[in-house]
């Protein structure tokens, strides 16, 4: 195995592991859980529709990422730096990208670990009640997980740029909001009420929302993958770039 | 420039400005294997930022640091692998039992499987910490902390040894646990200890550079310097050339 990908792995396991070695973890995927739960039954009458597809489970997970993910990622580097455990973590022999990267998978892993714990209920429910279509659950699955490696990205970016948890956590709320709403129909539906469309088109394509509701629809297109790919690569150039100039800071 | 197995930590010209502060404004010294270098000065005199540059954290303005024939700036990594370091305040992570830390401290370092494990017991053993080894590093005193730290420090049997401010806070019996341990590394080591303790330059340093505004003020033994004060004291010697790079 290549030094770098063992140091990658090393930092990687020490940061998933110290997710469950405090509550964080537990209380975490609970909330998520009970939260994705709720709205996607009570809030979105799930049972009362009586189709047998997950179109209201997968509608709320760009939202409740938004409330989650960026206090899955806050500590990321903010508390490395408030610990000061950022000057014996480069000091150490790895490189830059091993540590980011190592810690951008670690966190991404928590969040699929939680998304992974839907499956029993909402699949098994699904095809309890009725016949999905199992592809486009599949092709939902994998939006969701690629839309949450996004928002762990941005939430990373954002702990890169602070000491203080709470800062990191409402700078990446707002960021990802903006990317989220930036496609959201009825924000888009207003703008191009007197914007060029172009423009308006251009902005919705950097935008999390056309990209996961496309995916969601069944087709996981290459185009999408790409777009959620290159968001996690700008993030992660971008927290380089972030802590190569305030890591002492 | 490279100087084969010779451990050495070779520091020229260094500089580092942050903004237009100049924290560091030309440092150059030379350590080898078997001294004990005490880097003394006043708060604020540009140790930490130093000993920063020296251990890859912090990348200088200009100048280099040569550790063991390799430059921190074009080979990172090759300067990282021969140096233990002791950052100041001794950072770790608080969610972590001392042994898992120490794991992680020892994989990053390259050694696996049973190795790993029997280098951790070792220096567990050594740096007095079995009484603490399963307990969450957040819960330890602020000795046993320091200990740990040091434990990771040392764990990989590092040629250069850097130690900011390896007593600061301690007890007197925990300053007397560390000192003892940095002697008994001398022999084999380079090591640079920053202190504004001038007790410990005594107790443990076999050279002393004192550091003033950024820059060397003095550089000799501890009794070299003593001679340059008319009262033969430390702190006289220390007090005279800080204080008069202040004005």
């Amino acid at each position: 195995m290549s030094s770098n990908v063992r140091n990658t792995l090393t930092i990687f396991r020490r940061e998933l592991k110290s997710y469950f070695e405090s509550p964080v973890a537990y209380v975490f995927m609970v909330v998520f859980l009970v939260l994705i739960g709720f709205l996607t039954f009570s809030v979105h009458h799930f049972y009362e529709r009586r189709v047998a597809d997950l179109e209201p489970f997968f509608f709320w997970h760009p939202w409740v990422y938004l409330l989650l993910v960026p206090a899955a990622t806050m500590g990321l580097w903010a508390e490395e730096r408030r610990g000061g455990t950022i000057e014996l973590l480069l000091t150490m022999p790895v490189t830059m990208t091993q540590a980011i990267v190592g810690k951008f998978l670690a966190a991404w892993l928590f969040i699929v670990m939680a998304i992974a714990l839907t499956i029993p209920t909402m699949v098994i429910t699904t095809c309890y009640l009725g016949n999905p279509d199992l592809g486009v659950v599949f092709c939902g699955y994998v939006g969701s997980v690629l839309l949450a490696g996004a928002y762990v990205a941005v939430g990373m970016l954002t702990s890169s740029m602070t000491r203080n948890q709470v800062i990191s956590f409402v700078l990446a709320l707002t960021f990802c909001f903006v990317l989220l709403l930036a496609g959201w129909e009825p924000i888009t539906g207003y703008f191009s009420r007197w914007a060029p469309s172009w423009l308006v088109n251009t902005i919705a394509s950097l935008s999390f929302t056309p990209h996961y509701e496309a995916i969601k629809r069944g087709v996981v297109d290459l185009k999408d993958v790409v777009y959620y790919v290159s968001v996690m690569v700008f993030m992660i150039v971008g927290t380089h770039l972030v802590l190569d100039n305030r890591k002492s800071a | 420039m490279s100087e084969g197995g010779n451990s050495k930590v070779e520091v020229r010209d260094l500089k580092k400005n942050f903004g237009h502060i100049e924290a560091v404004r030309g440092v150059t010294f030379e350590v080898s294997k078997g001294e004990v270098l005490g880097f003394l000065g006043p708060n604020g005199a540009g140790k930490t930022t130093t000993m920063r540059m020296i251990t890859g954290f912090l990348p200088p303005t200009s100048g280099t640091a040569l550790v063991g024939g390799c430059d921190v700036s074009s080979d990172p990594i090759g300067a990282k692998e021969q140096i233990g370091y002791l950052p100041e305040n001794a950072p770790a992570y608080g969610s972590m039992t001392v042994t898992n830390f120490l794991k992680f401290a020892g994989s990053i370092r390259s050694f696996t499987g049973s190795e790993l494990v029997d280098r951790v017991d070792q220096i567990i053993t050594k740096c007095h910490l079995v009484k603490v080894r399963n307990q969450t590093i957040s819960t330890l005193s602020k000795g046993y902390r320091q200990r740990t730290c040091f434990a990771q420090a040392i764990l990989h049997d590092p040629k250069v040894l850097i130690m900011d401010e390896p007593t600061d806070g301690l007890d007197p019996n925990q300053k007397f646990v560390v000192r003892e341990m940095i002697k008994e590394m001398a022999s084999e080591k380079v090591i640079i200890v920053s202190t504004h303790i001038l007790e410990e330059v005594d107790a443990v340093c076999t050279r002393a550079i004192i550091i003033a505004n950024g820059q060397v003020v003095a550089n000799g033994t501890p009794d070299e310097l003593r001679a340059s004060s008319s009262s033969g004291r430390l702190d006289d010697v220390f007090r005279k050339l800080t204080l008069e790079e202040d004005v």
